[in-house]
Parts: C-alpha cells; structure tokens; sequence
C-alpha cells in the first residue's frame, strides 16, 4: 500500500513521438486508479514506466515518497497483471504464483542450501501456505498442478491475479487484463477484481480502453489522449462535468449528442436548431462559436398529441424532427433522429408507437447539458455550477 | 485405384531409400565379424563373398578394442574417457554460451547490436581451413598444444549457427513473460535460467545433439591440436588401425571398432528424437 505520485513524466520516443507528455498526477494510499483512453493514449506506457518496464524520459515517479526512477522492476515492489496473462508456460499454476516469492527469500541462495536448512524449509513452507490460501481465495486451488495451457481463458486470469496477489506488492497495476476475455466473463471478473480492492485496500492502477470498465471499477480515473491527461477525476465528474469535449465524448454510452454552432445573445444556434440558454446556468455568455453537448437521455421523443403538455423542465427547447433508425434494448430503446441535417441519439423508455420514417418532437433538456469551446479538443464553458 | 498405386510407388521409393542407405551401415556390421582373411578379401581384393556372416566372429570387438593405442586396454579407456571429456565440455560449452548470446541479440537493445549480429554471421562464411593455421599459431602462443583446451575454450564463445537459431527462437517468446519475470525479481539471469532455458529445449536439444556428434567424430582438431598417445581422443585412437603407410591391415576390427564408437551418438539421437518432435509441436499451438 503505497501513494504513487507522478511529476511531470513525459515518454518520448525516438525521433520525436511522443507517448506521454507531462503527466502530474497523485494517487491516494489504497485508491483505485483507472487510466482510460482511446489506444495510442499513452495509458499503458504510463502504467509500464510506473512498473519500470518502460525508462523515463523526463519528470519523477514516486511510489511510497520513494523516487523509483532509477529502480529496476523487482526493487519497486509492485506486480502486474498483463493483457495476455504472461504465465511462465513451463510452470504449473502453483509454480508460477511461487515464482516471485522464491527470489525474494532470504535463505535463498546456495548458503541457504548449505547453512540454513532449516530456515530454508520453514520460508519454503510459508510460500507454500501462502500461495494455497491465495488459490482457495481464488477458487484456483483445484487447478494448482496444472499448466497454464491446460486452463481456459478465464482460469489464466485468474491465475494471473493469484500470481500478483500473492506477492502482496505496494501496488497493483493491471495492463488491460480482461480484454481477452469474453463479455460475460469480463463482467464477472470486474466485480471480482473490484471486490479485492475492497478486501485488500491495496493501491492499484488499471489500464483500460473501455470507458465502462473504468467508470464501474474506479475510484478516480484519468482519461487521456495523444499522451495528454485531459481529466483527472472521479467517475461522477468525468461524466457530469466533462473537462472538454473529448472526455465528454468518450465517457458514457451511448456518445453524447455534439452540435456545432455559436452562441448569441443568450441563444444557442445551430444551422437547424435555436435554442435559449437558461441565463441562471450561463450568465452573460459572451458570444461566439460553440458546441451544445447534450447526452442521448436528456432527450425525449413526443408525440404531437403531447405537445404543449407542460410537463417538462422548463429548460429547453422542443423541436419537430423526423426518426431514422430505432435499436431495441430490451427495456429501453435509442433512437436516432433527423433535426434537418443534424442527427442526434435519444435514449428512451420503450415507445411502440415510433416507427421508423414517422415524425417525433425532440424535446431537448438542457438541465444537464454543457457547451463546449468550439473543435474536437473543446474545453467546457464554465456556468452558475463551477462557480458554486 | 490410382491413389493405391501411387501409394505403393511412394513406398517403393522409400523401401529403395532405406536399402541404400542402411547398406554401408550393414556391410560395416558384416565385415567387422568376418575373420581377418575373409575381410581382407572382401575389402582389398573386391570380393565380398556373403552380406550375412556365416561364422560370426565376435570376439572381433573385445580384440579391436584391446588393440586400439599402444598399451593393451588402456589406449582404448584412454581415448575414450578424453572424447567423453572433450565432448561434454564443448557440448554443454556450445548450448549455454550460444543460448546466452542468443538472448542478448534477440531482447537486449544495445549499440551496435545489428552490425555485432552480422559480423557474427559473417563468420559463418568463412571456411574452418582458412582460420586452421592462425588458430593453432594462436594456440600454440598460448601454450595449449597437447591439451584439451584448444577443443573445448572456444565452444564457450558459442556457435555462429546456434546462436542465429536461439535467437529466431528466443525472438518469438513473448516479451509479456520477459517482463513479468522482471517484475518477479529476475535480472537478466535468472530470466535466462528460469524463462528462456526451459522455453528452447528443443533448441537446446539440436544444440546438444549436432555438437556432440560433431565433436564426438570430430578428426582433425585432434589430431592437429593432441599430440601425445594419452591425449587422443577415439576418432584419433581408431588411426592407429592403419599401417605406417596408410594401408589398412585389419579390416575387421577397424569396422568393429568404428562401430563402438558410434554407439553413444545413436543412442543420443534416439534419446533426443522425442524432444525435437515435441519441440515442432510446442511451436505450433504456443500456450
């Protein structure tokens, strides 16, 4: 257990790529850290120079108040969990979640052989006890005298994680370890991975591209793109109060609904749409280019029988709009319309009566909508909220 | 129909194949039990009588052993304990160093690796009699002439070709597993010990295989580099069947002997054979 801090670490490679660039970040003791990002980000070269697998190029890695730049891997005291499991093939389970706690015996060498048998022993015995309580936690124990290519997928993984727990390391980091396994399992293996966070309190930094995973495992996250930390955050503010566009975008599903326009004199307009901007959320907005975020729930579909029933917030606008493609979820629907030529994505209850073709209202709710700087790196507009 | 037919062809082919090899084996077998005048006529003067030996001469064996050297005996346990010697030095020499310098070119970054790799290669092309006379200048300014070391020492600085095939093999291991040996608490040997030597066995076991028989019949450097009777190694010792002017008096028990000494290659090749397959299987489904 350990706090990790990072100080303006940047990874740049030769010729002049740059995989991280000025990374600042401080993880808490025990927290569960997700880096998330589109692949290219530079999440994983940040978690692999926090492993020491990956040399620095400029900036300090702390773990424990330690500065560990200069440290191999193993003086680190971390273990990892990697994307394709990395078991030492030749091993059986139980040799492999062994294997790193061997090396790190004191009676290890031939002295030990030779000076300290009994000492020597009494570690030997102690691996083995831990590693069996850490397969029973696992519900590997079975399994412990086979090789690893006797084992499924989701068995791998899991011996995996015993390997790392066992070692009982300051930090877990995690390099996208369930995406080699199929949806289902992966859900299963989320909750448990989450559920040993819970029960070894024990700081850990996972590396995903699933937006999903990071938002049901983290603490906090950092979302980041092209080597740039673009928030830092917990999962609540990645999505209620997006930095920028991009993490606006890449947070929640499905993608928030992004029209390009300008803002003036307390409207928002668009090629097809004209909306009022309720002045207590965005006083005195200057005017100019901007983008209007609204995700696919604040939108609802209604009926022109519906219309002028006021049973909306009074925020927002309703406009008429044509369906044109309808995707069943089960419970609910999402729904994409035409306004003129901006299409834009409602998530809603089940409607029968939307077919797709037929004409709809979009109300447009702006309670928990966010303008943007206009272009694809936007930053968020400030409103009434972060003032308060 | 036809499938039938081809199929007989190819064994027919193959039947063929085995006869023409296995025949110098078999006429070895049936001259080293004639008596010394039936080889003698079978061998000089061109005819050879019977392929299946009538009058089996077993006593061939212990006599062409016994006669190996000067000394009765002692030639032969000599010459055979200085191969043994010779060949587990330079076999076991040859698969650590090439494994360990196949690592380094295959997973360690460092300048100059690419151009080190192909002068490495580069020695490859060159052929054993052009370096034949530098080297034994080399090691006769070291004063290893008439002992082991000139064939063995250089065995530790790995083989050209073995070396090129570690590192093809190594190349694939994936770097995963290097890394989560590092993050065990391996530097670079420990992750040689406990992650590459096991993952090349079948490397290792074509390393070990090739050497030892090339050391094991191995002639010339012997014969060049030991000079004294109690160093000769048994390809060496079997010389001494020939007469002073190169002739060759006793067939039968030269043929006798020459069959002894391959025994331990056979039997390695037989012991490695399930290693290799295994090895090409490994390779395939990679768990």
């Amino acid at each position: 257990m350990a706090t990790i801090e990072l100080n303006r670490v940047s990874k740049t490679y030769s010729g002049d790529i740059r995989a991280v660039s000025e990374a600042t970040l401080a993880f808490r003791d025990g927290e569960f850290i997700v880096l998330v990002g589109p692949s290219g980000c530079g999440k994983s070269t940040l978690l692999r120079m926090i492993a020491g697998l990956e040399a620095i190029t400029s900036g300090t890695v702390a773990i424990g108040g330690r500065v560990v730049n200069d440290l191999p891997p193993k003086d680190r005291d971390v273990a990892m969990v990697f994307q394709n499991y990395a078991l030492y093939p030749h091993m059986t389970v139980e040799k492999n979640m062994a294997f790193g706690l061997l090396r790190r015996r004191k009676h290890s060498g031939l002295s030990g052989l030779l000076f300290h048998a009994t000492e020597r022993r009494a570690e030997l015995a102690a691996i083995d006890r831990k590693v069996l309580d850490t397969a029973r936690t696992l519900g590997i124990e079975p399994l412990l005298a086979r090789l690893p290519r006797a084992l499924s997928g989701g068995q791998r993984q899991r011996v995996a994680l015993g390997r790392a727990l066992v070692r009982e390391p300051q930090v877990f980091l995690f390099d996208e370890p369930l995406s080699n396994l199929d949806a289902r399992l992966r859900i299963e293996m989320r909750a448990e991975i989450r559920e040993l966070h819970r029960r070894t309190k024990a700081s850990m930094v996972y590396v995903t591209h699933d937006q999903e995973e990071a938002m049901t495992l983290a603490d906090r996250m950092v979302v980041m793109k092209f080597g740039v930390v673009q928030q830092f955050g917990t999962p609540g503010e990645c999505y209620a109060r997006p930095a920028n566009h991009f993490v606006a975008g890449f947070v929640g599903t499905p993608v928030m609904n992004f029209i390009e326009g300008r803002v003036d004199d307390g409207m928002f307009v668009s090629t097809d749409l004209r909306v009022t901007l309720p002045a207590a959320r965005w006083p005195r907005m200057p005017a100019g280019p901007a983008t209007l975020g609204v995700r696919p729930d604040q939108l609802r579909l209604l009926h022109s029988a519906e219309a002028g029933v006021d049973s909306m917030d009074s925020s927002g606008t309703s406009v008429p709009a044509t369906v044109r493609a309808i995707e069943r979820l089960g419970d609910r629907m999402d729904v994409a319309v035409m306004i003129g030529g901006t299409r834009l994505t409602a998530r809603i209850e089940n409607d029968d009566r939307l077919v797709e073709g037929g004409s709809v209202l979009v109300h447009i709710g702006l309670g928990a909508a966010h303008l943007f700087a206009s272009g694809e790196d936007g930053a968020r507009l400030a409103d009434a909220h972060d003032v308060a | 129909m036809r499938s039938r037919i081809g199929k007989s062809l190819i064994y027919a082919l193959l039947i063929a194949g085995t006869v023409t090899f296995l025949f110098p084996l078999w006429w070895m077998v049936a001259v080293s039990l004639m008596t010394p005048e039936a080889a003698q006529a079978a061998t000089v003067r061109g005819g050879l009588t019977s392929l299946v030996p009538t009058d089996p001469q077993w006593h061939n064996y212990p006599d062409a052993l016994m006669q190996m050297g000067s000394v009765r005996w002692t030639g032969f346990l000599d010459a055979l304990a200085n191969s043994v010697v010779v060949t587990v030095l330079a076999t076991a020499g040859t698969a650590l160093s090439s494994s360990l310098v196949g690592m380094a070119f295959a997973r360690m970054r460092f300048r100059g690796s690419r151009p080190m790799f192909l002068v490495m290669l580069g020695t490859m092309m060159l052929p054993a009699q052009v370096t034949m006379i530098p080297l034994f200048i080399l090691f006769r300014n070291l004063g290893w002439i008439d002992t082991f070391l000139p064939l063995v020492v250089p065995a530790f600085f790995g083989n050209a070709f073995f070396i090129f095939m570690y590192r093809q093999f190594i190349a694939q291991i994936p770097e995963a597993l290097l890394e989560a040996a590092r993050l065990d608490g391996q530097g670079w040997f420990g992750i040689w010990w406990h992650v590459i030597l096991p993952l090349t066995r079948p490397v290792t076991a074509i390393t070990a295989v090739f050497t030892f028989i090339f050391t094991w019949n191995d002639f010339l450097a012997p014969l060049i580099y030991l000079q004294s009777d109690d160093q000769a190694t048994l390809s060496v010792a079997l010389n001494s069947f020939r007469n002073q002017y190169g002739g060759i008096t006793k067939v039968n028990l030269l043929m006798a002997a020459s069959l002894t000494t391959m025994v331990p290659c056979i039997l390695l090749f037989l012991a490695a054979q399930k290693q290799f397959i295994e090895g090409l299987g490994k390779g395939a489904v990679k768990g």
